[in-house]
């Protein structure tokens, strides 16, 4: 039913141009990558605190067991497609600057002098 | 900064049946946007009226001898500001955020979703989709607030891909304040209708540009006994709309796709109550008359016509007419600025009515105050032009 490619279409750009506010564009995309690295983080902090509270509520686990964790080849695999999505996450202002390049979106003073011919 | 009150969580929203399933790291990430608009709101985007008042307008006015004397003139300068750009890119960003969350939350359920959906909407007369339907220009041209698809892009058949996830996202941008079901605007409306106009019995209601119809089913609940007729351009909402009333038990509302534009479906004085809700701002100095003037004719003598928006500029000091109009340039709102700089009454009067009737009700978002705290015009933070704190601009037919 479904044939199409989900990261980037989670991560695809709105149509009209993107404005960039600081001086200078890669700057601009620095920070973007910065702001989804500090909500991956929180993200991140927020599951560690929910898997600590429930390992020490059901005394389950010591430190140097998840230390010395090794994964098994399914667990391998699983990481790998979970960092992918990951980086496609954090890149994404790459991904839609890629495809802003491709396409000819209309500026929204364009757009706005278009709508408001009568 | 202080720590202010604790935000409601994306988990205390209402989960319907039809409402994507969020695992731990998606109600985090969406917990975090949610945090991140605050804090640009509340800790931040003061700094750009002091970024205004400090450097930006003493500046202006050492280099032009006077005031800034439009918002446009404001914009310009402000372009220039660093403190200003630094709040602008991160508040562009945070909403590009939202949506990619929201969608990959949404994409990676989206054929059970659909499923679910389509369960619901089989063979039900209540929802009547169009494919003769166009989406017009001032839907179609850029992405409506940077939302990725707008109302009514389809990735596949039966897709309602963008609907959920603005469903999911608004959460994000509104912090929750507009309560479990996203609808605290219809909700306040039917309240209104309810509380103040008592005697007022619509049989017969029109919702135009309803979306989700998170403000078309608090109107067909506050009304069980009328017909609701909600319309859109847009499929794959009207899709969702449809599931999403059936899941919340409301049944007395028809879902058309449609474009207000054009309404010869629907014979003269046929309504008894017409309303729009954050609806005019996406529409255009072309199309806006034409949907008056079929509101104006399919309206009953006696009948409301109820607009939901945020308050036009018409008196409002410059500073807040530019920040208010941030939207209109840098998150794909066009027609915002134009719109709210149109005489109402007049436009109205344009288009059959007495535009004299034009009447103004203050308006806030109706929720659960226990999960979702009470907002209030005026709120430290208030995130301007995305508050839920509305003017409804109404006129009864005489």
């Amino acid at each position: 039913m479904t044939d199409i490619n989900k990261l980037d279409l989670a991560g695809t750009k709105a149509k009209g141009k993107r404005p960039y506010f600081l001086a200078d564009k890669q700057t601009e995309q620095v920070m973007s990558i910065a702001m989804s690295l500090a909500m991956e983080l929180s993200v991140t902090r927020e599951r560690l605190a929910t898997l600590e509270c429930l390992l020490s509520e059901k005394g389950l686990v010591d430190r140097s067991e998840i230390e010395d964790y090794e994964p098994g080849k399914d667990e391998v695999a699983a990481r790998s497609a979970s960092t992918q999505e990951y980086l496609a996450r954090i890149l994404r202002i790459m991904q839609q600057d890629r495809e802003e390049m491709e396409r000819d979106d209309p500026s929204v003073e364009e757009v706005q002098e278009a709508l408001t011919k009568v | 900064m202080s720590v202010a009150k604790t935000l409601p969580s994306w988990n205390a929203l209402t989960k319907h049946a039809v409402f994507p399933h969020a695992n731990h790291d998606e109600v985090a990430r969406l917990n975090f946007l949610t945090h991140l608009n605050v804090h640009l709101s509340a800790e931040i985007l003061p700094g750009v009226r002091t970024a205004y008042e400090r450097e930006v307008r003493p500046e202006f006015e050492i280099s032009n001898g006077r005031q800034p004397e439009t918002r446009h003139e404001i914009r310009q300068s402000m372009l220039q500001n660093s403190f200003f750009q630094m709040w602008s890119a991160l508040r562009r960003n945070t909403m590009e955020m939202r949506h990619q969350a929201a969608r990959a939350q949404v994409l990676r359920q989206i054929e059970s979703l659909v499923d679910k959906v389509q369960a619901l909407n089989k063979g039900d007369g209540n929802l009547v989709l169009n494919d003769a339907i166009d989406i017009p220009a001032n839907v179609g041209s850029v992405d409506i607030h940077c939302q990725p698809g707008c109302y009514y892009e389809e990735y596949f058949e039966n897709d309602v891909t963008v609907a959920a996830s603005y469903d999911v996202g608004l959460f994000a941008t509104t912090a929750g304040m507009l309560g479990g079901l996203s609808d605290g605007g219809g909700q306040a409306i039917g309240k209104w209708l309810l509380e103040q106009n008592s005697d007022f019995k619509p049989r017969r209601i029109l919702d135009i540009g309803c979306t989700v119809g998170h403000n078309a089913v608090p109107l067909a609940q506050a009304y069980p006994e009328a017909e609701v007729i909600a319309i859109d351009v847009a499929r794959p909402s009207l899709r969702y709309a449809h599931a999403r009333a059936k899941a919340l038990g409301v049944n007395n509302i028809q879902f058309v796709q449609a474009n207000a534009e054009d309404l010869s479906d629907y014979s003269d004085q046929s309504f008894d109550l017409i309303t729009t809700s954050m609806f005019l701002h996406e529409t255009s100095h072309q199309a806006m008359p034409k949907i008056l003037k079929n509101i104006n004719r399919l309206l009953k003598p006696g009948g409301l016509m109820l607009h939901l928006e945020q308050p036009q500029y018409e008196g409002m000091d410059l500073y807040q007419q530019f920040i208010r109009d941030w939207d209109s340039f840098f998150n794909n709102e066009p027609y915002w600025g134009p719109m709210h700089d149109l005489d109402l009454s007049a436009m109205f009067t344009q288009c059959g009515f007495n535009g004299e009737d034009m009447f103004e009700i203050g308006l806030v978002s109706l929720v659960d105050e226990s999960i979702f705290g009470k907002r209030e015009k005026g709120d430290a933070g208030e995130d301007y032009g995305r508050a839920p704190v509305w003017n409804a601009y109404g006129l009864w037919k005489k």
